[in-house]
Parts: structure tokens; sequence; C-alpha cells
């Protein structure tokens, strides 16, 4: 199929579709909107669901009802929305039904603004909702790896009964790139032994639903998740790796922070400086193998993010100290330059670096002579 | 290569479609290409503005701080991207909404009558398109051919009629603007 | 020879499994009535059911057919995801009022005005009874809970909310009634309401809803006796008894 230039909240919408989304409901947000009017008028020409609901939490809980008869069903929203659906996506955890969501984040805390950001990082990779759960979450940097990464978010959804989300910050979700669309895959819906989709005949009564009232019965099942949990680890983790071969210093990066460090990893190799960048899709299970690999074999990590260090720490779990990790942040909805993190390579080669003081702190006390 | 451009003016003004032509022309001639939009309550009346990097290799950052590239299609726009251009760039200037001269000489500021050229065309809805074929003088890599093909296979069905319009218009900025800089 | 007719028994529409509910309670006349009703439509196997939070938290036990269980409040929005993806399936809600009428208040008038063709029973029996007793939003003025123990006062606590008044005025609901459990003769009207809610569902007529007044005998401190008396002097004054919604359609329906 050719390319086509498509902004990336239409791309993902689109991309739901082919992959066989059969229900949508969700509640307008910027700068996450488009999701739901491209949905709002390609679903009904399909004959599939379409409900704008009274708020996010509604939109959830459609979610959580049409996830429980077995089919393709996902919802969208922006940073303010994601947290009022917070309540349904543990009840959705705790029940073991697959949903996609998507999270077109905007700087907060609060009503914040509709700016970029990559504040809900810990929100989505760190739980977010009440109790033990885990999520995969998927963190696209380009349109394409948008399409691509909401097609497996279905796959994986209902390959681990798992919630699976797509995080992507407000500059994906608005930029135009060139990509291809999957092909149109048919809606299916599969025999599971687990969905509540009438007796129809066929089978005893299901019951689904997140209440374990036994202690020991809530045990199992959290440990049960957590088992799946390990396999998902095992299995799942995906990042993307440039010019690591030789580097000295790594930088670590998800989403359009990401791309923007490989902006400057370029600028940096072009200069002679041996940098690499190390690029999460998965956040959640996060790359911890690879990181703990490279800590074995480079002098220093610059962790760059669109929030105040949130997958800085997952970094440092990863590197136990071996090696000093840095940390540039922006903030709020703003997106750094190039030239910034350009910049923090050009110091991390000039001035040693301590591992005394956290990167975190660090950068703060840069930031305030800056 | 890669090449970062900024357009900028009032919303309205069509600069949003501006950098999507471009865009649309940079893919189909097989280059990567990114165009972002500034959004949110500025898309309702305020200034609006696009940034659209094209490169031969996967793109960074979609967004550049120091544009080698830029039209601004009104004053405010002038004021604020004349100083942040890039050592040697090229500025693409209304002529027709600013009342001033650039005050940089370590750029090329182009100044072209936008809205009046696209009042003789007879739409002065075309003053991006004006623009937009200006800027091509400065940006070799996407052609007048190319970016009139990216048109042609691009607008809607009900606004192809509008064709030779959008053609006339590119070519009376590219044509000015090549004029200016001899 | 005498023979023995048999006059009552399980219907088909239960489990064989004995409820939790307090002795003297009416959530399993109300249970009853509604798996009558599913077996006398022949629609338990293509039904799914919605359970809420509150005493009736286990329906999903009860009830021989699928059934989810909802978070607090969001039964009609778990039953829209479910009606819009399998709209041949019969989907229905059981919601007390602190469910439906304090925390669920969003959704419930959501759904309604959308007019989902989904059926909601809605127990009022005053109270959160789960919680031990708490004041509802459908707690009489002046009545003694353990969080408006000096009685409901009106003038800081606010005023009980007539759900069925106040789904009425939705275009998108199709059938809307108020019905009591409080003796045999109201029974039997709440039977024959319950049936028309599903009928309209069947038919696609929009959004049902039978509001059921009940009793809470354990938090209200009374006998089951004498909580039926209060139903039936306390609660149908202030929450009359009627049909507030019955679209033209629904009228035809002979039952």
């Amino acid at each position: 199929m050719a390319k086509e230039l498509w902004k990336g909240n239409e791309a993902i919408a689109e991309a739901a579709v082919r992959a066989g989304l059969e229900a949508y409901f969700g509640y307008p947000i910027t700068p996450q909107t488009e999701v739901l009017e491209y949905l709002a008028k390609r679903m009904p020409e399909l004959g599939r669901a379409f409900v704008q609901a009274e708020s996010e939490l509604g939109a959830i809980n459609m979610v959580y009802g049409a996830a429980c008869t077995g089919v393709r069903v996902m919802s969208s929203s922006s940073s303010p929305g994601m947290s009022l659906m917070m309540e349904g996506i543990s009840y959705i955890a705790g029940t073991e039904v697959p949903a996609v969501l998507v999270n077109v984040m905007r700087g907060g805390p609060g009503l914040g603004n509709i700016a970029p950001a990559q504040g809900d990082y810990n929100q989505a990779v760190h739980g977010g909702g009440h109790g033990d759960y885990q999520a995969i979450v998927l963190a696209p940097a380009s349109v394409q790896e948008a399409i691509d990464l909401t097609v497996l978010s279905f796959d994986l959804a209902e390959k681990y009964r798992a919630i699976c989300m797509v995080i992507l910050d407000g500059c994906v979700g608005q930029m135009m790139e060139p990509a291809e669309m999957p092909e149109m895959r048919p809606v299916r819906r599969e025999d599971w032994d687990w969905n509540t989709d009438g007796k129809m005949g066929k089978r005893e009564r299901r019951i689904l639903s997140s209440i374990y009232i036994d202690p020991v019965e809530e045990e199992k099942t959290n440990l049960r998740l957590l088992n799946r949990w390990r396999t998902i680890q095992a299995n799942e983790v995906r990042y993307k790796e440039y010019f690591l071969d030789d580097a000295e210093i790594v930088i670590v990066g998800f989403g359009t922070a990401g791309r923007v460090a490989l902006s400057a990893v370029r600028e940096a190799r072009a200069q002679g400086i041996k940098v690499g960048l190390l690029r999460p899709i998965t956040v959640s299970p996060f790359p911890y193998e690879v990181l703990d690999q490279l800590s074995g074999r480079v002098d220093a990590f610059l962790v760059t993010e669109m929030n105040s260090g949130q997958m800085l720490e997952d970094v440092r779990l990863a590197v136990k100290g071996r090696v000093p990790v840095e940390f540039y942040g922006r903030l709020g909805g703003v997106v750094p330059f190039p030239d910034e993190i350009l910049n923090e390579i050009h110091r991390m080669v000039k001035v040693k670096l301590s591992a005394d003081v956290h990167p975190r702190d660090a950068w703060l006390e840069r930031m305030a002579h800056a | 290569m890669q090449k970062e451009i900024i357009i900028s003016g009032f919303g309205g003004q069509g600069v949003l479609f501006a950098g999507q032509v471009i865009a649309y022309a940079a893919m189909d001639s097989g280059k990567q290409v990114t165009w972002i939009p500034s959004y949110g309550p500025e898309m309702r009346g305020g200034t609006a503005n696009c940034t659209v990097v094209i490169a031969d290799q996967e793109i960074g950052s979609p967004l550049v701080e120091h544009p080698p590239l830029a039209i601004a299609l009104n004053l405010p726009s002038f004021d604020k991207y004349e100083a942040m251009m890039q050592t040697g760039g090229t500025l693409i200037v209304n002529k027709s909404m600013v009342d001033r001269a650039s005050k940089r000489n370590d750029i090329q500021a182009i100044m072209i009558p936008c809205n009046e050229i696209a009042e003789e065309i007879g739409d002065k809805k075309l003053t991006n398109m004006v623009a937009a074929g200006a800027l091509l003088s400065a940006l070799p890599e996407v052609s007048l051919q190319m970016i009139e093909a990216a048109l042609k296979a691009h607008l809607p069905a009900r606004h192809q009629h509008l064709l030779p319009k959008n053609y006339e218009a590119l070519r009376r900025g590219f044509e000015f603007a090549k004029a200016q800089v001899q | 020879m005498a023979t023995e007719n048999l006059v009552y028994d399980r219907p088909e529409g239960f489990t064989d499994t004995p409820t939790h509910y307090c002795p003297g309670c009416t959530h399993g006349v109300a249970h009853r009535l509604v798996a009558e009703v599913l077996e006398e439509m022949n629609v338990i196997d293509r039904t799914i059911g919605v359970a809420p939070v509150g005493c009736s938290v286990f329906a999903y036990n009860y009830f021989d057919t699928d059934f989810v269980e909802a978070p607090h409040g969001r039964a009609p929005a778990m039953a829209t995801g479910i009606k819009r993806v399998m709209p041949d399936r019969i989907v229905f809600t059981y919601q007390g009022d602190g469910d439906l009428a304090s925390i669920g208040m969003g959704e419930i008038v959501h759904a309604a005005a959308r007019g989902e063709n989904i059926t909601v029973i809605f127990i009022n029996n005053a109270n959160y009874g789960m919680t031990g007793g708490q004041m509802a939003p459908t707690t009489l003025p002046g009545m003694k809970t353990t969080s408006s123990p000096n009685g409901r006062d009106v003038e800081t606590q606010g005023y009980p909310i007539k759900v069925s008044e106040m789904l009425s005025t939705l275009e998108g609901v199709g059938y809307c009634v108020r019905r009591s459990l409080h003796d045999p003769k109201n029974i039997r009207l709440a039977k024959k309401a319950i049936r028309t809610a599903f009928e309209t569902q069947a038919r696609g007529l929009g959004f049902s809803m039978v509001e059921l007044l009940s009793t809470c005998p354990t938090n209200w401190g009374m006998t089951p006796v004498n909580s039926l008396k209060f139903v039936e002097e306390h609660m149908v004054p202030f929450y009359p008894l009627g049909d507030y919604k019955m679209s033209d359609a629904i009228k035809q329906i002979k039952i």
C-alpha cells in the first residue's frame, strides 16, 4: 500500500479500524480529539459501534462492558481524561479482559495545558489505578510507529487478556508524516473461553468480575496477573537502537524526546563524539536488560524526557550505579530542541561526572543557573 | 540533506495548508518529511504556524529553533521569526502585511506583496500559495513541478477546479522571488 | 386419587443458590420477578446482566445468565458497551439507589438520554444497605440513618431525588414506571411492569426502567412486617406509584 501523509491521531484511528476495532467509546479532549472525530465518521460507515460518552468515566466503562463480550474495543483521551479513566482501568485489569487505550499526553498536573508532554509515564507504567496490576505500554515516536503499535496493541491485549496502552505526546498526535496503513483485517469474533456474550445454548453461564471476596482467592488472582506479567516481560520488550556499537555515552529517551535526541546524537557524531541512542518502544515492560548490558560497556547515560525524570528512575534501576546517569528534561508542555541535548552531551564530555548527586537534583541545579 | 521550514501567519491565511502542500511534494518525491502545526486556541483567529522538515534520512526533531527557511505572512510572524532565522537563511515576507524592512543583514529577506499578487490572480485566498512559490526559490529539493503534481494529487475533487489559479499563484511567487534575488 | 399440583418452584432464570440477603429484604422478591420474566420471555440464553456495587453486588450469583460486575454506579455505561456490540442480546442492569442515583447519576441520565435499548431495575430502599445504612439520595426527609443520625435535615443535607419523575422528562426513555414490593397486589403489578420493560427492550423501543420501592429491615431497624408497612405508609406517599413515561408503541404491548 502506498504511503500517505497521515496525522498521528487520525492514523491511530484508522489503524485501529484496520486491526478490527468493533467499538469505540470516547470523549473530546485536546490534543486527542481527532481520534474521536475520525471514528465518529468511520465507525458508522462500517456498521461498527461508536458512542461519544458523557465523560471519560462513562467511556471507560463502556469499553469495559464491550471488552467483556470479547470484541476489539478502544478508547482514547489525553492526560486529565486518563486520570478519570483510572477507576475503570483498574477494574478492567482485575477482570482480565483485553482493552486498548490511547493517551495523547499534554502538560500537567491539573488542567495544565494542551502542549505536548510525557508527564503520565508513571501513571501508565507504574500503576495509576488502584491495586496490583501492570499494563503493557507502548510509546511511538512517529506516525508510522503509532500505526504499527496501535495494531500490535490489539494483538497484545488479546494475547495476554490485559490492558495495552499507547502513550504519545501531542507532537506525535498532531504531526503529519508519510506512513503506510496495514491491510484491512476482517472483524472477527472469537469463541474465547472467558467472554460473556450470552449462553446462546452453547455453554454454562459465565461471570466476569473483579471481585474476589476471599483474600486468598484475591491473592491467587494477583499472583496469576504477576506471573502473566513475567511472561510479558520475557517476550514483549521492544526498543530501537541508534549508533550504539561504539557508543561511550548513551542517551535514553522515548517518544518525541527520543527523536529530538536523535537529532542531537547525529550532530554530536558529526563532531566526532561517540554517542548513541536507545529509544524504548515498550516503556512497560521496560527494557531493563539491554540497559543492564550497556552499563557494562559505556561510560555514562543521559536520560531525556518531557517530564521531571519519571523514566529516569527505571534507567537507574537497570544501571545499578555502575556508571553515571545524567538527566535532562523539559516539562509542562515544553518540547526540547536538539541543541539543548547537544549541550548536555558536550558537558558530559568535558566535566567529570559524579554519581554522588541524584541526577534530577543535579539537573535542577543546572536549570537554576541557566 | 535536511531542511527545516517554518510557515507563520494569521489563522485563516492558509499557513497550515501551505506547509502540507510542501510536505506532500516532498513525500511524493521520496523524501522523509514531517509537518507539525501549532495547535490549540491559536487556531481560532490568532497566529498560526507549522514546521515542515524535509530530509533524506529518519527525521529526529520535528521542531526547529533556528530555521534556515521561513515564511512570515504577517507582521507578528515577521517580528518573531526574523530574529530566530539561521544565519544565511531565507525569509519570505508578505510585504502586503508589514510596514518595515528587515533588520538583519545576515539573512536574505525576500519582500513580496503576496496579497496584491493573489488579488491580481483573482482570489485573495491564494496568498499562501504565492508565498510557497517564493519559498521554492530557496528550496531546490522541491521543484515547482513537484508541488503542482502534489496539489493535483491531494486536493479534494471538489477543489480541483481551483488548480489553475493555484499553479499561477505558485509560479508568480516563484518568479517574483527569483527576480528579487537576482 | 388425589393429584398434587406444583404451584411454586424456582424459576429457570435462577441458579440453585441461596441468596445472601437479610430476612425480610425485598431484593429476593425483585430478583425472582426478573428471573420469572426472563423465563416467560424465553430469553435466558441470550441475556447478559450487569450487577452494581451495593447489597445486590452478588446478584450475578443468582441468575442463570451471563453476568458482569460493574464499578459503583457505572452499570448503565457497561450495559451500553455490551448492548452496542451485541444488539440482539437482552441487557439489563440491577442497581440500588446509592449506585444509580448518587455516584452513578451521570451514567444513568446519559444512558437514558441516549435511549440505550437496555432495561434498568432500580431498587429504592432509601439508604445505603451494604455499607450499613447511610443516607442515600433517596432517604426521606427526617429519616434517620447512620450518616443522618438526627434525621435527614433537608436544609443541610438536601432533598431526596425522585428518579422516575426526573428520567421521564428525557426523550430517549421509552418506559419508566415506579412500583412497590410491599404487598402481593403490588408485587403482581411490579412483575407486569418488569415484563413490559423487557418487552420494550426486545422490541427496540428505547430505554426502560422500573423503580421498585423496597425494604431494608436490618438498617431501618424494623421487623420485616413493619418495614413493609413503612414502605406503604411513608415511602409510597413521597414516591407516588405510577407510569411516568410510556410511549404510544409500548401502550400497545399486550402482556
